[in-house]
C-alpha cells in the first residue's frame, strides 16, 4: 500500500480546519456554526491520525476515539442547546443572541 | 475555711451590687437595711472564722495566697486577682470589717431618717469591699485599684448631701488633694515595674533587696513617691488639708473611712513595702519628720476647734502621725499595733459625737453643749472610754500600750532617738489636752440653753448602744495583746506580726523603760490636769487668754490649721483662676488661630477652584473613558468572540512559532 506522504495529510487536514473556521465565523445559522465546529474537530482528528501513521504509533487513532466521544457529548448538548434557543428566538439566527452587549 | 477568704471582699461587693441594682424604691427599708448590714456582718463573721483557723492552724510560711483569677496578660506583665492573707493582712481584715460592722449597725438606726439612706448603703458597702480589696491584694496594681476605690468611696460619701454646696466642695477637695498623692503613688509603681519588671509584692521586695543598694537613688526614688502616695491618702503634712472638711459627710462616714480605715491606708503601704524604706534611710527620715510635725501640728489645732467633728478629725490627724513617725523610726508592728487600737476608739468617739450631734440637732459646735453627763450616760461614758483610751491614760486603755509602744520603740530605735521621743510625749500632753477639752466642754458644766430647751434630748436605740458598747470594751481590752517590758512582757501582738513585718532594730543603748514611761504618763496626766483647770475649774482664763490679741491671733492661727489652706489657697488656686482669667480674652484660642486656622484658610482659598478635586476628577474621567472604549469589545456577537479566540490563537502560535 503507497504511503501518503505527511505533508499532504497536514494540508488536507489544515484546509478542513480553515473551512469548518470560516464557518464558525461567517455562518449566522446556529446549526450550520455546529457543523462548522465537527468539521473543525475532524481536521484536528486527521492531524493526530496522520501524525500517528507518520511515526507509526497507535496514539494518533486512540486519541482521534476520544475526540468522537467528545464530539458526540458537544453535539448533544449543542443539540439541546439550539433547541432552546428556538423556543426563544423566531430565528436560528445567532446575532439574535446578543442581550449581553455592553 | 482559708479557701472561702474571696468571699469577704465578695460579701459588700455583692452588697453594694444588689443595692445599687434594684435601687431604692423596689427595696423596703428593711431590706435595705439587712443587705447592707448583713453583708458586712456575714464578712466579719467570716473573717474571724478565718482568723481562729490562721491561729490555731496556721498554713505553710504563716501565708495563704488565694488566687482568682488572671486579670491581665500582657508581654511580660502577668497580673491576677489575687489575695494574700498574713498576720498584717488579716489584722487589717478584722479591723475593716469588724468595726465596719459596727458602724454599719450604727448607721441604719443613725441614718435611717435619710431620703437617700440605700445610697448610703450601697456606697459604704462598696467602701468595704474596695479597702479589704486593698489589704488583700497580692499585688500593687490590685492595691492601686482597691486605692481608688476607696478614694472614689470618701468622694462620694463627703458629698453624701450634695444639695448644700459645701459639701461639694469638701468632696472635690478630699478627692484633688489625695489625687496629688495617688500621681505620685502611680509613678513610683511605674519605676518599681519598669525596674524590677513585676508588680507582685513579696517579689518585689525581694528582686529590690538584692538588686538595689542601700541608699542608692532609685531606692530612695521609689520610696519617696510610695511615701508621697501615702501622705496623700493619710492626710499629713503637705496635704492634710482635706482631712477637716471630709468631715461633711455623715459622722458613720467619718467614723469608717476617715478614721478607721482609709486614712490608715497610708500607714497599711508603707508597712507592707517596708523592705524598699529600709533601703532608703533618707525617706524613713522625713517620714518620721512628717509624723512629728503633723502630730504636733494637728494637735494644737484640734485644741481651738469649735465643731466637735473637727476635733476629731485633727486627733486622726495626729494620731495617723505618731504611726509615720512609728514607721520612721522602723517600728513597723508598733504603727500597726496603733492602727489596731486606734481604729477601735476613735470610732468609737466619732460614733459618739454623732450621737451627742443628733441629740443636739445637728449643731456640732461644743459651746452650744455642756452638761450632757447626766442627761446621756450611755454616750457620756462611753465616750470617756474613748477620750481616755486616745489621751492613752496609762495602765487602764488600749491606747496607753499602744503608744508607749511606739514611743519606746522609737527612743530605743537607732533611726528615732531622744528628740523624736520628746516631741511624741509633747504630742501625747497635747493629746490629753483637747481630747479632755471636748470632754469637759460637752458633758460636764452647767447644761447650755440649747441643751435645756430642747429636752426630751434624742435617746440612742438599741443599734446604735451595742456598736458603742462594743467599741469600748476593744477600745479598753485591744491593748491587753501587747504588753510593754515593764508590765509583764508579753508580746504576743508583735510576735504574731513577726511573720510579715521585721523586727525594730535596736541600738546599742537602750534607755530605761521605766523612767521613759512615768514621763510619757506624767505628761499625760498632767494633760488631763490642765484641761480640767483650763477648761473646766476655770473656764475664765481660757476665755481671757483667747481674747488677748496675741491669743486671738494666734487662736485664729491655730483655728484654721496652720493657714494651709490659706498658702494652697494663694500658691495653687489663685494663679490657676488667674491664668483661666487671663485667658478669657481666648489667648490660647487665637495662638490656635493664627497657628492652624488661618494657613488652612490660605490653603482652601487656593483650593478655591477646586484643584484636588479636579484632580480626582480626571482619574474618574480617564477610566470612564478607557471603560468606553473596552465596552466596544463586549460586543454580544458569539462570532466576534470566536474570531478573538481565533486572533489570540494566531498571535500566541506566531509568537511561538517566529521567536
Amino acid at each position: 500500500m503507497a504511503q501518503v506522504p505527511v505533508e499532504h495529510g497536514l494540508i488536507l487536514a489544515a484546509m478542513l480546519f480553515a473551512l469548518g473556521l470560516v464557518g464558525v465565523l461567517a455562518r449566522r445559522n446556529l446549526i450550520f456554526i455546529l457543523l462548522s465546529l465537527e468539521v473543525m474537530l475532524n481536521a484536528a482528528g486527521l492531524a493526530f491520525v496522520v501524525a500517528g501513521s507518520r511515526w507509526l504509533q497507535p496514539d494518533g487513532q486512540i486519541l482521534f476515539l476520544f475526540i468522537l466521544a467528545a464530539a458526540a457529548a458537544e453535539v448533544s448538548i449543542g443539540l439541546a442547546l439550539v433547541l432552546l434557543f428556538q423556543r426563544r428566538h423566531p430565528s436560528l439566527s445567532v446575532d439574535d443572541a446578543s442581550g449581553m452587549r455592553g | 475555711m482559708l479557701s472561702l477568704l474571696w468571699l469577704v471582699p465578695a460579701f459588700p461587693l455583692a452588697g453594694f451590687l444588689v443595692l445599687t441594682l434594684l435601687g431604692g424604691r423596689r427595696l423596703t427599708h428593711a431590706a435595705t437595711t439587712w443587705i447592707g448590714v448583713g453583708s458586712v456582718g456575714l464578712s466579719a463573721l467570716l473573717t474571724m472564722l478565718i482568723g481562729v483557723e490562721f491561729l490555731a492552724v496556721p498554713p505553710a510560711g504563716s501565708v495563704f495566697v488565694q488566687t482568682l483569677w488572671t486579670w491581665m496578660n500582657v508581654g511580660k506583665l502577668n497580673l491576677a486577682v489575687a489575695f494574700r492573707l498574713d498576720s498584717l493582712s488579716l489584722t487589717m481584715i478584722f479591723v475593716v470589717t469588724f468595726v465596719g460592722f459596727l458602724i454599719h449597725l450604727y448607721s441604719a438606726e443613725h441614718m435611717a431618717e435619710d431620703e437617700a439612706y440605700n445610697r448610703f448603703f450601697a456606697c459604704m458597702n462598696l467602701f468595704v469591699a474596695a479597702m479589704l480589696v486593698l489589704v488583700l491584694a497580692d499585688n500593687l496594681a490590685l492595691l492601686y485599684l482597691g486605692w481608688e476605690g476607696v478614694g472614689l468611696c470618701s468622694f462620694l460619701l463627703i458629698g453624701f448631701w450634695y444639695r448644700e454646696e459645701a459639701n461639694c466642695r469638701a468632696a472635690r477637695k478630699a478627692f484633688l488633694v489625695t489625687r496629688v498623692g495617688d500621681t505620685a503613688f502611680a509613678i513610683g509603681l511605674f519605676l518599681l515595674y519598669t525596674d524590677l519588671g513585676t508588680l507582685q509584692i513579696q517579689p518585689l521586695l525581694q528582686g529590690a533587696a538584692a538588686k538595689w543598694g542601700v541608699g542608692s537613688g532609685i531606692a530612695v526614688a521609689a520610696a519617696a513617691l510610695l511615701l508621697a502616695g501615702a501622705v496623700g491618702k493619710s492626710a499629713q503634712l503637705p496635704l492634710q488639708v482635706w482631712l477637716p472638711d471630709a468631715m461633711a459627710g455623715p459622722t458613720p462616714v467619718s467614723a469608717l473611712i476617715h478614721a478607721a480605715t482609709m486614712v490608715t491606708a497610708g500607714v497599711y503601704l508603707i508597712a507592707r513595702m517596708n523592705a524598699i524604706f529600709a533601703l532608703a534611710p533618707a525617706v524613713m527620715a522625713v517620714t518620721a519628720a512628717i509624723g512629728t510635725a503633723t502630730l504636733l501640728l494637728a494637735g494644737m489645732s484640734a485644741l481651738v476647734q469649735r465643731d466637735i467633728k473637727r476635733v476629731l478629725a485633727y486627733s486622726t490627724m495626729s494620731q495617723v502621725g505618731y504611726m509615720f513617725l512609728a514607721l520612721g523610726a522602723g517600728a513597723w508592728s508598733a504603727a500597726i499595733f496603733h492602727f489596731w487600737t486606734h481604729a477601735f476608739f476613735k470610732a468609737l468617739l466619732f460614733l459618739g459625737a454623732g450621737v451627742v450631734i443628733t441629740a443636739m440637732e445637728e449643731d456640732h459646735d461644743i459651746f452650744h453643749m455642756g452638761g450632757l453627763r447626766s442627761r446621756m450616760p450611755l454616750a457620756f461614758w462611753t465616750f470617756l472610754i474613748g477620750a481616755a483610751s486616745l489621751s492613752a491614760l496609762p495602765l487602764v486603755t488600749a491606747g496607753f500600750y499602744s503608744k508607749d509602744k511606739i514611743l519606746w520603740d522609737v527612743f530605743s530605735s537607732p533611726r528615732g532617738g531622744a528628740v523624736l521621743w520628746a516631741a511624741g510625749v509633747a504630742g501625747a500632753l497635747l493629746t490629753a489636752l483637747y481630747t479632755f477639752r471636748v470632754v469637759f466642754r460637752v458633758f460636764f458644766g452647767a447644761p447650755s440653753s440649747r441643751v435645756t430647751e430642747s429636752s426630751p434630748l434624742k435617746q440612742p436605740g438599741l443599734r446604735i448602744a451595742i456598736p458603742l458598747l462594743v467599741l469600748a470594751v476593744f477600745s479598753i481590752g485591744a491593748g491587753f495583746v501587747e504588753l510593754p517590758g515593764t508590765l509583764g512582757n508579753i508580746p504576743a501582738f508583735s510576735n504574731f506580726l513577726m511573720g510579715s513585718l521585721p523586727p525594730l532594730l535596736v541600738s546599742g543603748m537602750p534607755g530605761n523603760e521605766v523612767i521613759l514611761q512615768i514621763v510619757a504618763a506624767a505628761a499625760v496626766l498632767l494633760g488631763l490636769a490642765l484641761a480640767y483647770v483650763v477648761f473646766l475649774r476655770r473656764p475664765d482664763w481660757s476665755a481671757k487668754l483667747a481674747q488677748s490679741p496675741a491669743g486671738d491671733t494666734l487662736g485664729k492661727f491655730l483655728f484654721s490649721g496652720w493657714g494651709f489652706d490659706w498658702a494652697y489657697e494663694r500658691l495653687f488656686i489663685h494663679p490657676y483662676v488667674r491664668l483661666s482669667q487671663l485667658n478669657k480674652a481666648d489667648v490660647f484660642d487665637r495662638l490656635m488661630d493664627r497657628l492652624v486656622a488661618r494657613p488652612y484658610a490660605a490653603l482652601a482659598r487656593f483650593n478655591r477652584n477646586d484643584f484636588f478635586d479636579r484632580f480626582v476628577g480626571w482619574i474618574a474621567e480617564f477610566n470612564a473613558a478607557v471603560a468606553r472604549a473596552l465596552r466596544t469589545l463586549q460586543s454580544g456577537y458569539v462570532r466576534w468572540y470566536a474570531a478573538g479566540i481565533v486572533m489570540g490563537a494566531i498571535i500566541l502560535i506566531a509568537s511561538a512559532v517566529l521567536r
